[in-house]
């Protein structure tokens, strides 16, 4: 007997009919599914033991996305704890004048400290941490796309972070403010290591940022569940999806502006130092240029949390979804021009100061959106009374306040009152706990049963609830009337007499009342996730309509099914009964080892079956090099930091050595006799996606240094005292074509001849010195023509952009070798393999970054010509 | 001379947080942003209240008001246009006000005021901008006309903030600001450093005193008269300004009309003449002085005067009496 066709597939068959197909994939083969029958015997088994968690102390070789999710949430709520813990310090300090608790040194460590984790350590890890565990399985994929990445950013982000939040315990602590500015921060200002120590912290951030945020596009993008159109996404794969776009466009500012300060620091190379034509608004620029979006970052995958939720306690669909994907892009968009509204008292043009308020106030318009499509969503239904609900509705009141205060602060006239006091403390500790802390502890409680089966106690967190909130507000909200008061933040003392004691008095009391919200919730969690026994069997107790809660194992799905709904449980009553029994695409381990399905990117149809790495000790080992590296750096231990420099390249070079492998069976039966590739190089794999998007974020980085250079010689010409060379223009120019050209050459060469596996090896090496002896032409050139690093704004930019350049053509160098050892080992082989189309992308953006930075100074009218 | 405000307690009322400074302007700059404050906490309360309403409504009220809020029409309204219609209005209105705080007529009379760890380097100047004039941690301005004041800074990023008299503005190396002040009432008006400068920012105040036009003027002319090598009033005044050279004083600190010419920490010439001490922080007494000079450390932390513990009693008070006698 057979049955009608599910709404899944019937909606994605039906979509395919008045679209051309993406692919080529022929829709009706949908259809297919659900399948008949029983499936064999040991096939579910076999999945499970692919999947497996390594135990014991292997587990730290673990590379899932469930086991490293769950690692990263609860290493990022630590911190929050922390950096929590060093303001009730702060707060014991301020609630009276002339308090002696700390000294002045310390105080200004922990509001450092404070800040930066808070930014850096919590709030940006968690939401890419929830990410990272949620989004597989929202979007019906077994693992994210790299999983090694994943497990590799999270221990860079562990050790990193840990020796970060030590150096408090030692004095070692920055002390010059969340955001550092120079000169404060500079070496004549901030000797000692301390600052240092942020840009480590900072760092590797960075590091894990960047590369959580290409998997997750990837993710995004390639890894969607077969007939989910990008239109029939859930929201919070929008927000990932935007979230992830938006840091490989604002870090690369970060990284710059970290890059240039360290070199400032070591090398005495006067990047904003105005006396030597360096510019200390410049770094306020970069900072910002991140800095700004850094705060969307964070809340838009919070606020798509809150949209996912907020259906599922209201159990309507999201009022206004469309409205709402677009207020998202928007606010994305309107992000990256709103940066110097922190900078409207350092003096900026009336027009651009009018500029970045109209900017401002643009943002809060998509904002206001969200608000409305949440409270209408709820008005729709009837809303379910539970922690959950009371996380969404009481964090979206304080969002709105603090979104107001926002309108507020962004009126140039009154912030110039407002900026740097209190009243701005209050505004963005309410924007932030209203749109991100609370949608996050809303999702502890909604997420719980996912991950182990139990529930959070429901009565405890209406106890919880009712702390942190009316602890928010007792705390924050008398900041707005001492900021108008006159209190300015980052003071650490205030003198009796200017009845700022009530209001810091309160405040102080406020905290606490928080702090006890939260370490009630640490004993419930604690209780909750400790419970010995295994998992419970709570299973989607709110009744959410999307796939996450279909997952059962560390595959996620038992088989990844066809869905063209954006509630797909509620659309199809039988949907987990047939996902369960494996009744969809891959409904065991069609390749015997760890795999997940490949779809397009716009339509989401099937491509191929993309073979996933197993469990792994190299990204450990690799995080754990890299952070020696770093940190031997900071304390100037060279010789041992360059040793940990090559293991990190060791481990990193061995890790991703057997990720580019070829299976014996070409094609496999994904489900219902679908037969796919297991092999795919070029445009359609995800790995060349993955490569491109991390060329992308290259060349954002190089932009930025490209706007240093480009803002000095702006502020100082005075400064451009060398004559730009121009003997490096041909040779150097030449160089670098021929870098380019023959790393584009060595995949049609290797495609087309007999022996052009050995030729496209040869070719690379040859490109990739090419790119070195370039890089020697152009630096030797501005060397003889007497341009030095420290004496002048230009040498340090000029310098600046070599250097970095430097570290790409480094990697490049690297690369090289690496193609080599695997052309020798007889693992690159044509006709196509996907390193090679990695590297190769690599290698031409080196050329053109070369070619730009070669350009830039010596082209331009200023350059002498 | 005439001292036009001679009140010291005027210093505690300068730092007075209550009425909020913001909501409480003495000066036309301060004036029109205190009315752009009220208007806009008044909107926000009002918006706030709606949004509460609105909320409560989604999950509490009657079936068919919820039925009217749960739809995309009030996504549109409420979400998009209304916000962007206020949001142009309150622009609109913003940047006239800016233009009309930070436009230079040219004829304002100048001050240039740089920052320093931690304290404030106070320079009266001509129309062309020439010093006429050096002070620190102290600005005295004329009631009722507009003063612009350079602003500058000679190590690390500071702003300078007198709330009842207006916004903020940075102190940025490399970079002139300019900042227009102008106060409408004779008083003395309080600021504090607003952008972290490090260590001893919390306590890195400053006065700014606004004196009647004749008034200043006075004040100024005396300023400006030549010194006279002064008499020492008292053996006591004699010794301290003979130790002022001794210990070292002199190295950082300037007395105009003696040898003493150091730059790098606030000029003294009119030190006795001071509301406060150690940069808007303390009183300025016989004993402030003293304890400042012994052990400025204990009260300012990693400010840049050493701690003179090993001066005698008799020392301090000496040293004390001839800060006391610059006037």
């Amino acid at each position: 007997m057979t049955r009608s066709a599910t709404p899944g597939v019937a909606g994605a068959v039906g979509d395919a009919a008045t679209a051309p197909s993406e692919t080529g994939f022929d829709a009706r083969l949908y259809e297919r599914f659900p399948t008949q029958g029983n499936r064999p015997p040991g096939e579910l088994e076999a999945l499970k033991k692919v999947w497996e968690t390594p135990t014991g102390w292997r587990a730290f070789s673990a590379v899932n996305n469930n086991f490293i999710g769950f690692l990263f949430i609860v290493t990022a709520f630590g911190f929050f704890v922390a950096a929590g813990i060093l303001s009730l310090v702060m707060r014991v300090q301020l609630a009276a004048p002339l308090a002696g608790i700390v000294p002045q040194e310390t105080y200004n460590q922990l509001f450092t400290m404070h800040g930066s984790v808070m930014m850096f350590l919590f709030a940006v890890p968690a939401v890419e941490a929830i990410a990272v565990m949620l989004l597989p399985q929202m979007i019906a994929a077994r693992d994210l796309p790299f999983p090694r990445l994943s497990a590799y950013s999270y221990w860079a982000y562990l050790i990193g972070g840990v020796v970060f939040f030590c150096s408090i315990f030692f004095s070692l602590a920055p002390s010059g403010g969340w955001f550092m500015y120079p000169p404060l921060s500079s070496g004549v200002y901030s000797k000692g290591i301390n600052a240092d120590f942020w840009l480590l912290g900072i760092g590797f951030i960075e590091i894990s940022a960047i590369a959580g945020a290409i998997e997750l596009i990837v993710g995004v993008l390639r890894t969607r569940a077969p007939g989910m159109t990008l239109a029939k996404m859930p929201i919070y794969a929008w927000a990932v999806l935007i979230f992830g776009v938006m840091i490989i466009l604002a870090f690369p500012a970060m990284i710059m502006v970290t890059f240039l300060l360290e070199l400032e620091r070591a090398f005495n190379w006067p990047l904003f130092d105005a006396t030597r034509g360096g510019d200390p608004l410049l770094y306020q620029h970069l900072f910002w240029f991140f800095g700004h979006p850094d705060v969307y970052i964070i809340f838009i995958p919070a606020s798509a949390m809150v949209s996912t939720m907020i259906v599922s306690v209201a159990q309507k669909p999201l009022v206004g979804h469309e409205i709402v994907v677009l207020a998202l892009i928007a606010t994305g968009f309107i992000s990256f021009g709103v940066w110097a509204h922190h900078m409207f008292t350092v003096g900026l043009p009336g027009l651009s100061a009018g500029y970045f308020s109209a900017a401002s106030m643009a943002v809060a318009i998509p904002a206001g959106a969200q608000v409305f499509a949440w409270i209408a969503t709820l008005a729709s239904g009837k809303v379910q009374r539970n922690v959950p609900s009371l996380f969404l509705v009481g964090g979206i009141l304080i969002f709105v306040m603090g979104g107001l205060t926002g309108v507020m602060v962004g009126m140039v006239a009154f912030d110039g009152q407002a900026h740097d006091t209190y009243f701005v403390v209050a505004h963005f500790h309410y924007v932030l706990i209203g749109s991100m802390v609370f949608p996050l502890f809303a999702g502890f409680y909604y997420w719980t049963p996912m991950i182990n089966g139990r529930q959070l106690s429901e009565k405890v967190g209406r106890w919880v609830f009712w702390l942190i909130f009316v602890g928010v507000h007792v705390c924050f909200l008398p900041m707005h009337l001492s900021g108008l008061m006159g209190m300015p933040r980052r003071v650490d003392t205030y003198l009796p007499g200017r009845s700022w004691e009530v209001p810091n008095l309160i405040s102080t009391v406020g905290a606490f009342i928080m702090a006890a919200g939260v370490l009630l919730f640490l004993i419930d969690a604690i209780r909750c996730y400790g419970r010995k026994g295994g998992n419970g069997n709570a299973v989607n107790v709110f009744n959410g309509g999307t796939l996450e809660w279909l997952a059962t194992g560390n595959y996620a799905v038992r088989s990844i099914p066809v869905v063209h709904d954006l509630e797909p449980l509620w659309a199809d009553a039988r949907l987990r009964e047939d996902v369960e029994a494996g009744r969809y695409f891959l409904p065991g381990t069609a390749t015997g080892v760890r795999e997940t399905l490949i779809t397009s990117s716009s339509r989401a149809e099937p491509q191929y079956v993309q073979v996933m790495p197993g469990p792994s000790w190299w990204p450990l080992l690799a995080a754990l090099f890299t952070a020696g590296f770093f940190l031997l750096l900071t304390v100037k231990a060279l010789t041992l930091s360059a040793l940990c420099g090559v293991l990190t390249v060791f481990c990193l070079m061995r890790w991703v050595w057997s990720n580019d492998r070829h299976l014996p069976q070409k094609q496999v039966d994904a489900g219902a006799g679908i037969m796919l590739p297991t092999y795919v190089a070029g445009p359609q794999s995800h790995g060349w996606w993955a490569a491109v998007l991390l060329v992308i974020t290259l060349g954002m980085i190089f932009m930025m240094a490209m706007f240093s250079y480009l803002y000095l010689f702006g502020a100082h010409p005075d400064w451009w005292k060398v004559a730009a060379p121009r003997g490096a223009l041909v040779p150097g120019l030449l160089l670098l074509g021929a870098s380019a050209g023959l790393a584009y050459a060595a995949r049609p060469l290797m495609a087309r001849l007999k022996r052009g596996s050995g030729l496209s090896a040869a070719m690379m090496t040859l490109s990739m010195v090419c790119l070195v002896a370039a890089l020697a032409v152009d630096g030797l050139d501005w060397w003889n023509a007497g341009l030095r690093g420290d004496a002048s704004g230009q040498g340090a930019t000029t310098y600046a952009m070599l250097a970095w350049h430097g570290t790409i053509v480094v990697t490049v160098v690297l690369s090289a070798f690496y193609y080599l050892a695997r052309w020798i080992r007889g693992l690159a082989p044509g006709p196509a393999n996907k390193t090679l189309e990695a590297l190769r992308i690599l290698f031409i953006y080196a050329a053109i970054e070369g070619a730009a930075g070669l350009l830039l100074p010596r082209l331009l009218p200023w350059g002498g010509l | 001379m005439s001292q036009p405000i001679s009140s010291r307690s005027s210093l505690a009322e300068a730092l007075s947080g209550w009425p909020p400074p913001v909501l409480d302007p003495h000066g036309p700059f301060s004036n029109s942003v205190t009315t752009l404050a009220w208007v806009l906490i008044a909107l926000v309360a009002v918006i706030f209240v709606l949004v509460c309403a609105a909320m409560w409504v989604a999950l509490y009220g009657s079936d068919k008001l919820r039925a009217q809020l749960g739809g995309e029409r009030v996504v549109k309204w409420f979400g998009l246009i209304v916000p962007a219609g206020v949001l142009f209005v309150l622009l609109a209105w913003g940047t006239t006000m800016v233009a009309g705080m930070t436009t230079i007529k040219g004829d304002e009379l100048r001050m240039r005021v740089s920052g320093n760890i931690y304290w404030w380097r106070v320079s009266y100047l001509d129309t062309a901008g020439n010093e006429i004039h050096a002070d620190a941690n102290e600005l005295h301005i004329p009631v009722g006309r507009p003063v612009v004041v350079d602003m500058v800074s000679e190590d690390v990023i500071h702003s300078f903030w007198v709330p009842k008299l207006g916004g903020k503005m940075d102190m940025i190396p490399g970079r002139t600001n300019r900042l227009k002040l102008q106060a409408d009432k004779a008083g003395s008006y309080g600021g504090q450093c607003a952008e972290f400068c490090g260590g001893a920012h919390s306590l890195m105040g400053f006065v700014v005193v606004a004196h009647e036009p004749a008034d200043w003027q006075r004040w100024l002319d005396a300023r400006l008269a030549p010194r006279s090598a002064a008499v020492p009033a008292s053996a006591e005044v004699l010794r301290g300004s003979q130790l002022f050279g001794e210990v070292g004083c002199a190295v950082c600190h300037r007395v105009a009309g003696t040898a003493a010419q150091g730059l790098s920490g606030p000029d003294l010439t009119h030190v006795g003449s001071r509301r406060s001490l150690g940069a808007g922080i303390l009183p300025n007494t016989r004993g402030t002085l003293i304890g400042w000079i012994g052990d400025s450390q204990s009260i300012k932390p990693n400010n840049r005067m050493p701690a003179y513990r090993s001066l005698q009693a008799a020392e301090l008070n000496a040293l004390a009496a001839y800060m006391e006698s610059l006037k």
